[in-house]
């Protein structure tokens, strides 16, 4: 296994705040990663940094083997690594199979072959029912999932899923966890910002963890789920200690 | 039933220099049919790639410029002057693009921008000395076919119904295309285009281009018509706003809307000159209360009006 991407002590600060610290990190082919940590970790800073949309003010991005530091968004999207926005943002004027197609026009110049390729990504997403609805009609599951079929259209190495199953109810996460797996089988690698631990402890093959701007701990998800560092990360200080005591008690 | 309207519009049109001589009627016809066209131009940029330009005579007029300049200056002959007044009107178009797009400017601010350049260009072509200056540029009258200029009214009027039908197949390109649905994209939201690998500023620029060498050609009929061109019919500010007017009253971002609004404008305007008489001003009255109520009652344009209840 190689790294696809690899980000070398990136930096991001907004005036006084360093949202992200001197992060390094790989992420490899063919994998499903999780990139996790409390809120203002700076998980999705590090995404908008990697994909393009806000260039870090040190440090270097490589990915499959060019240095992408500083690229626009949609050169780093031609290389083939793809986004989805945290706050969903689909074309509301537009249908689901044509939200898709903008994506499929990334390799399909032809409308008729971009508008044939949209259809058999809708499939693949469970979308195939609803191509014909207006995006802005689409509940808020239905925009995630537009999200991330608008970015696999593009036919990318790597797709960065920012908390693509928030605000989704327990039967649409069951739903979800499945695409995730097959777009990762289709030879996608996939990289994940996820809140919902349950769905990144089934999926993630590798977990990041960011806190407070640094990178805390990088390994399998079972020794995340033990790492007490990690564990004051999310809980407060004192509180892997606590644990271990009520467990020992 | 949408093809058998557009049928039967398109026959009617075909058909109606033969049934009416008047030249009132064939010169009302014309100016509307050339409004539609001009009013394509802007929907290009402002309706699929939703960059609102308040200074559309900015291309307007350099095309009206280009044409009547180099015959009356330069002994060009007019049909030549035609590909340059578009390469300049495309430059023109390209140049702000390249200006305003570059920086990020959106929404108002763009309009604003395109505002002032039609202005200065206003300004500049009434004190420059191959311009004929503010008393403005008379093309001499010399009535043959090859020299774009023809005695009776129906020629004219197939000409720009020629235009209209040009401007109509690039909008219907433009739905049937990668360049079409990246312009949609971007006029839908920036940041996700750009995600999905739209370079939304070279789309732009190219559609801001595109927009300015249609509207230039607008300018060279115009020039080539009436024979006159001033600075402030060129490049004022009334031709902007005529020009986005037909197109959002008939429906921004569709193939026919700026057809349909510019005969809804041209027509509202006529009635209400008959309907008020002679009393002065108070047509003009009746024509702004009639557009406050079309964009009040119908966001979306006619067309969309009528789309909603078809």
């Amino acid at each position: 296994m190689s790294a696809l991407l690899s980000a070398e002590r990136v930096t991001r600060r907004f005036g006084g705040l360093t949202a992200v610290d001197c992060v390094s990190l790989s992420l490899e082919e063919g994998k499903i990663t999780g990139l996790i940590g409390p809120n203002g970790a700076g998980k999705t800073t590090f995404f908008a940094m990697i994909s393009g949309f806000s260039p870090p003010d040190a440090g270097q991005v490589f990915f499959d083997g060019t240095e992408v530091t500083g690229l626009p968004a949609h050169k780093i999207c031609d290389l083939g690594l793809v986004r989805t926005f945290q706050i969903v943002q689909p074309f509301v004027g537009l249908s689901v199979l044509e939200n898709i197609a903008v994506g499929s026009h990334r390799l399909h110049a032809r409308r008729a072959d971009a508008l044939a390729h949209a259809r058999g990504v809708a499939k693949a997403t469970g979308m195939a029912g609803m191509i014909d609805r207006a995006a802005a009609t689409l509940t808020v599951a239905g925009r995630k999932r537009l999200e991330l079929a608008r970015a696999l259209a593009t036919q990318p190495k790597m797709i960065l899923l920012d908390e693509v199953m928030a605000g989704l109810n327990p039967t649409e996460i069951e739903e979800i966890i499945p695409v995730i797996r097959s777009i990762r089988d289709g030879g996608v690698t996939v990289v994940l910002i996820e809140h919902v631990m349950a769905a990144v402890m089934q999926l993630a093959e590798e977990l990041h963890v960011l806190s407070q701007g640094k990178l805390i701990a990088s390994g399998a998800p079972a020794e995340i789920a033990a790492d007490p560092q990690v564990i004051e990360a999310y809980l407060g200080e004192g509180a892997a200690r606590r644990l271990a005591g009520t467990t020992h008690a | 039933m949408k093809a058998l309207i557009v049928g039967v519009g398109a026959a009617a049109l075909i058909a109606l220099p033969f049934a009416t001589q008047s030249d009132y009627l064939l010169n009302f016809a014309i100016t509307t049919l050339l409004l539609a066209y001009l009013g394509q131009s802007w929907n290009v940029l402002g309706g699929y790639g939703g960059q609102f330009s308040f200074g559309h005579a900015l291309f307007f007029g350099t095309g009206a410029y280009a044409t009547a300049v180099l015959q009356t200056k330069a002994g060009i002959n007019p049909y030549l002057t035609l590909p340059v007044a578009m390469a300049a009107g495309g430059a023109v178009g390209g140049l702000v693009g390249a200006l305003s797009f570059r920086y990020g400017l959106k929404g108002s601010y763009f309009a604003l921008v395109t505002l002032a350049f039609a202005e200065v260009f206003r300004i500049l072509a009434s004190a420059a000395p191959f311009t004929g200056g503010g008393a403005g540029l008379l093309i001499p009258l010399d009535v043959r076919a090859a020299n774009l200029q023809f005695a009776d009214k129906s020629s004219f009027y197939y000409l720009a119904l020629a235009m209209v039908a040009g401007s109509i197949l690039i909008a219907w390109g433009l739905e049937r295309s990668r360049f079409g649905a990246r312009l949609v994209a971007l006029r839908e939201n920036e940041s996700s285009a750009s995600a999905l690998g739209v370079p939304v500023f070279r789309v732009k620029l190219l559609a801001i281009t595109l927009s300015g060498a249609m509207a230039a050609l607008g300018g060279s009929f115009y020039a080539q018509y009436f024979l006159y061109l001033d600075p402030s019919i060129a490049y004022g500010a009334g031709m902007s706003v005529e020009i986005l007017l037909a197109a959002i009253v008939g429906g921004v971002g569709t193939i026919f809307g700026p057809l349909v609004g510019a005969i809804a404008l041209h027509g509202v305007g006529e009635a209400a000159k008959s309907v008020t008489g002679g009393a002065p001003g108070l047509n003009l009255a009746l024509y702004g209360l009639i557009l406050i109520l079309i964009v009040r009652l119908m966001p979306q344009g006619l067309t969309g009006w009528v789309g909603r209840r078809g």
